[in-house]
């Protein structure tokens, strides 16, 4: 790889003319623009409710329905960050604003919220009255809903978390709350949004059938897409559909994954709070181009003098006073009406709903939902267990061999977006042409979603193991199970953990996709609150859908307040290496 | 002479909430004044307040009373004119030196061509050239605090306040930077009128100020002043200058003598109260104290001045040493002066074991709440003579804030282990009688 690089070194001698590079890099981005200019405008065209939208499997189309996906994903990505940075920061900045919001998307990060989307459609379509853009903006909003919560968590904690001597120096130097944004704030919390964003992606994926096809007023509205040609594909049972589903899944995500992703993380890297530098940087081709042309480092150096201008932006002429207040009595009879007020909306909801539930529903049925999640946490759970046996051992194998963890990190990633659709017919065959049990042979397609989150976890932990210790234990003949229990699983107990609280938070979503099987006319549905919620979605059944999604979160609250929560809590006082 | 006071510290008090009702006071009615044209240090233990008051001096933080005027305005919030470097630098890593330096002049709304000149004379001024594009981490700590420097005197600053500003470096990078420091001071090519710092080094506080304050703890308040009559610069073997640090050592020991003498007449909380805040001590640096002065050439006893020099020692790390060993009957300070007991000379020379059973006999003896958890944990035969540490932090917290009860409890689990009077288990939180297995 050195020499590739070397042949350039010389790059300096001429300055002037643009190269053969400006001329790949210029014919690029043009076309990047104009395919998604072109995109764009399809998507705004007229529409009339009750028009279908073409779509056929004939596979020349899908680089057209692959536009219009990247697309959907990438206005949503926009979206979920503009929320981030509003919400996130409020959250940050104002103590009593996070006392709501930050529980809100606990929960809303692990159920389902796709199920709940049909209310807001109607919305969306009144709003571009006669227009494409309001299905769209629905497609794009169920999108969002999948990306959003972890990316927001994620600038929360990052933004509790800067140094106080970070924070005093900005007070000191009078930064404005604008300046002190973007030169502290989204700076400090770079690496980690960007990690989110990329675990959002793979996650928006996996509903993305769910997402491009909308129904509204007792009719499927299905939106041009990736997602919608995979559903048609599925119920046509055609088996070539899927695979070119699959094989587009692979390029647009490869690229991406190089043209878009690999660069930011690059470049997040000096973001890293850690005051050590780094011996070794990997870079990416794409990085090496940009260095190479003038065209884009003009550009470049335009856009660096426009960032400036944005960040030095003046709200006021002159320069806002920061003053200390004190805490007085007022304040505390404040916080105490607010908390008081929280406590009693949150209960007159909750009695809301309660009433609304026990209205349409029987309290019979309210046992029986209960019931529902008890079998589905018994399958989730089952399912972590067996991805940890499995990914352990493999996890561990890759994190000790730096070289084969750097060729197998994207590929995991790739594997992380694939939707379990796509294992559809191969499941239904099985069932069908063996007659196995629908109960437990539909919960390997838990896997897609959930392995991944442990896998990721333990091939980091297992790197992040300090040398020496490895050292020591090889120094003093430590090896077979007592290096398992001695030096490999306490050492990375707090990433397993990390790991498994994500994928259980994943998995609860995905049992709506995976307790429901159907490939072509043949439909298999195993006994669980995710084909509960998913049936009932379908039906348009609001009140089975609310009773649905109030279960799991129930559950999920419960089982993160008595399990997980101490399981953490336990990893980060024991088992942390610092 | 008329001098001119660039701030007013008048009665300031600050307090923080510990539990309910109590409220724990770091700062005691603080009083003084920074004139033009001087460097004044603020020396003290570490936990003496001395941060918080500059803090409060800065705007960072509120004071429970009193004001800080600040050239006729009074101090509510971060004011301009003051600019301030800190202990770990505070540098934004994803900027560049230039682009740190630049920091203060962007938030002064400077325009972008202005702000680039006065950035790179800054860096040039201290030294940083040929680093301009370089980001912090690959800088050394000495580079860093430059920046930190850069970065604080290209406002233009009327004080600079410095927070321990040297005390994340090395020695010889340290004395490099200070006398820098010195020489820019010196040639007054900034516009900086005044320098506030706090240090907890002796040494450091002659080399540099014109008058250095000593604060004494518990709570922060104003001890005494010295005024530090040197030309600079000053070498610490000049015998003037052996003097002043001779002369602020007695003053701090006297502090810690008429503390005593307060303690007799049960004017402070009692060595005998299991509430006596116990200072942090590790077993095998007190161990290492008492052989080295039953060395030879100390014959059991010597100055403490002489001490900190020949173990390169911190004040802020030789006084909890020597007032444990002044609490445990091994030692005793007196006129500045460290002298070995009898019983310290034994437990010298003894081996490890018998090293153990002195310890814990002298523990048991002086130290009230060792003796108390020893007697607790016996009283509970019939439930296995265990007992939470919980427990015992409640009962400290009657006494002390929360960190400091905390801090106590585990130096006293340390020792007690060691003397093995009792046992401890980390993650059940259990004490015992028992030895592990």
């Amino acid at each position: 790889m050195s020499t590739f690089y070397n042949r350039f070194s010389f790059r300096n001698s001429f300055k002037i003319l643009p190269n053969g590079w400006d001329l790949i890099a210029f014919i690029f981005v043009l076309g990047m623009l104009a395919a998604f200019v072109w995109a764009g405008k399809q998507m705004s065209a007229p529409y009339q409710i009750g028009q279908t939208l073409a779509l056929s499997l004939d596979p020349h189309q899908l680089p057209k329905y692959a536009l219009f996906t990247v697309l959907r994903l990438f206005t949503a990505m926009a979206f979920s960050l503009l929320f981030t940075f509003t919400v996130g920061t409020l959250a940050a900045k104002n103590k009593r604003a996070a006392s709501i919001i930050i529980p809100c998307i606990d929960i809303l990060q692990s159920v389902p919220v796709i199920g709940l989307l049909s209310i807001t459609i109607v919305g969306f379509i009144a709003l571009f009255h006669g227009s494409r853009l309001g299905p769209e903006a629905a497609a794009i909003f169920a999108v969002f809903t999948a990306q959003v919560w972890n990316i927001t968590l994620s600038f929360y904690q990052s933004l509790r978390s800067i140094p106080t001597e970070l924070k005093e120096a900005a007070d000191m130097f009078h930064l404005s709350a604008w300046q002190r944004f973007w030169r502290l704030d989204v700076p400090f919390s770079m690496p980690g949004l960007l990690w989110n964003m990329m675990m959002s992606m793979s996650g928006s994926w996996i509903f993305l059938i769910a997402s491009e096809s909308i129904s509204v007023n007792n009719q499927t509205i299905v939106l041009p897409g990736v997602g919608s040609y995979l559903g048609l594909a599925i119920s046509q049972a055609s088996i070539s559909g899927v695979i070119y589903t699959i094989l587009t899944m692979f390029i647009v995500i490869l690229l991406y994954d190089q043209l878009l992703f690999r660069p930011l993380l690059n470049w997040s890297k000096k973001f890293t709070f850690e005051q050590v530098s780094q011996e070794y940087v990997s870079r990416s081709w794409i990085n090496i181009l940009l260095e190479q042309t003038y065209i884009l480092k003009y550009l470049g150096r335009f856009f660096g003098k426009l960032g400036d201008a944005i960040v030095n932006i003046s709200f006021s002429k002159d320069i806002k006073k920061k003053v200390l207040t004190k805490k007085t009595s007022l304040n505390k009879s404040m916080g105490m009406i607010w908390y008081t007020s929280i406590t009693l909306m949150v209960s007159i909801s909750l009695w809301l709903l309660l009433h609304f539930i026990l209205i349409h529903l029987s309290s019979h049925e309210i046992v029986h939902v209960f019931f529902l999640g008890f079998i589905t946490a018994l399958r989730i759970i089952t399912i972590i267990l067996i991805a940890s046996i499995v990914w352990i051992p493999i996890g561990v194998f890759i994190g000790l061999n730096r070289r084969i963890a750097e060729w197998v990190q994207p590929i995991a990633q790739f594997l992380a977006a694939f939707p379990a659709n796509v294992l559809f017919p191969v499941v239904v065959i099985l069932i069908l042409r063996y007659h196995l049990n629908i109960e437990i042979w539909s919960t390997p397609l838990l896997l897609l979603g959930t392995q991944w989150y442990i896998l990721f976890n333990i091939i980091a932990g297992t790197a992040a193991l300090p040398e020496d210790l490895k050292e020591a234990s090889s120094n003093f003949g430590v090896k077979g199970w007592q290096w398992w229990r001695r030096l490999i699983l306490p050492g990375i107990f707090p990433h397993w953990i990390t790991g498994t609280i994500t994928a259980i938070g994943g998995g609860w979503n995905m049992t709506i996709l995976t307790e429901v099987i159907s490939w072509g006319s043949t439909t298999l549905t195993a006994t669980g609150l995710g084909a509960y919620i998913a049936k009932s979605t379908d039906a348009g059944d609001f009140p089975r859908v609310a009773l649905g999604m109030a279960m799991m979160s129930l559950f999920v609250l419960v089982m993160n307040h008595l399990v997980w929560r101490p399981l953490y809590n336990l990893a980060q006082s024991r088992y942390r290496l610092d | 002479m008329n001098k001119k006071p660039i701030f007013t510290v008048k009665d300031i008090s600050k307090s923080f909430k510990k539990a309910e009702q109590q409220e724990l006071l770091v700062l005691d009615k603080v009083n003084f004044q920074l004139y033009e044209d001087e460097i004044v240090a603020l020396l003290g233990k570490s936990g003496s307040g001395k941060s918080t008051l500059l803090r409060i001096i800065s705007g960072l933080s509120n004071p429970s009373s009193g004001t800080v005027t600040y050239r006729e305005q009074i101090v509510n919030g971060p004011v301009q004119g003051m600019a301030m470097v800190f202990q770990n630098f505070a540098l934004l890593p994803w900027l560049t030196v230039l682009e740190n330096v630049e920091l203060g002049l962007e938030a002064l709304r400077v325009p972008r061509d202005e702000r680039r000149t006065r950035a790179l004379k800054a860096i040039d001024i201290i030294g940083l050239d040929g680093f301009e594009s370089a980001y912090p981490k690959e800088l050394s700590g000495g580079m860093r605090q430059r920046v930190g420097f850069a970065r604080a005197l290209v406002i233009n600053p009327d004080v600079l306040l410095m927070d321990e500003p040297f005390s994340a470096l090395d020695v010889l990078t340290a004395d490099n930077l200070k006398s820098d420091l010195l020489d820019l001071w010196e040639a007054k090519q900034t516009g900086t009128r005044g320098i506030l710092f706090v240090t907890h080094n002796i040494e450091e506080a002659v080399l540099l100020a014109n008058r250095v304050i000593v604060f004494d703890s518990d709570p922060g308040s104003i001890r005494a002043e010295l005024t530090i009559d040197l030309p600079y610069p000053r070498t610490e073997q000049n015998p003037e200058f052996r003097k002043y640090v001779d002369q602020i050592y007695s003053l701090i020991t006297r502090q810690m003598d008429e503390r005593k003498k307060l303690l007799l007449k049960e004017q402070l909380p009692r060595i005998t109260d299991i509430g006596y805040r116990l200072p942090d001590a590790d077993i095998s640096e007190l161990t290492g104290l008492l052989e080295t002065l039953d060395q030879v050439e100390y014959q059991g006893h010597v100055s403490l001045p002489e001490l900190t020099e020949s173990l390169h020692l911190d004040v802020d790390d030789l006084f909890p040493l020597t007032e444990v060993l002044d609490i445990l009957g091994f030692a005793h300070v007196n006129n500045g002066e460290l002298i070995l007991t009898a019983a310290g000379k034994l437990f010298a020379n003894a081996d490890i074991l018998e090293r153990k059973k002195i310890f814990a006999a002298h523990l048991l003896r002086y130290v009230p709440l060792a003796k108390h958890i020893r007697q607790v944990l016996e009283e509970r035969r019939t439930t296995g003579q265990r007992a939470s540490r919980e427990r015992f932090l409640n009962e400290l917290e009657d006494y002390l804030s929360e960190k400091e009860a905390e801090r106590v409890l585990r130096t006293v689990i340390d020792w007690g282990r060691y003397a093995e009077l009792f046992a401890y288990a980390n993650n059940t939180g259990m004490l015992s009688l028992e030895n592990p297995n």
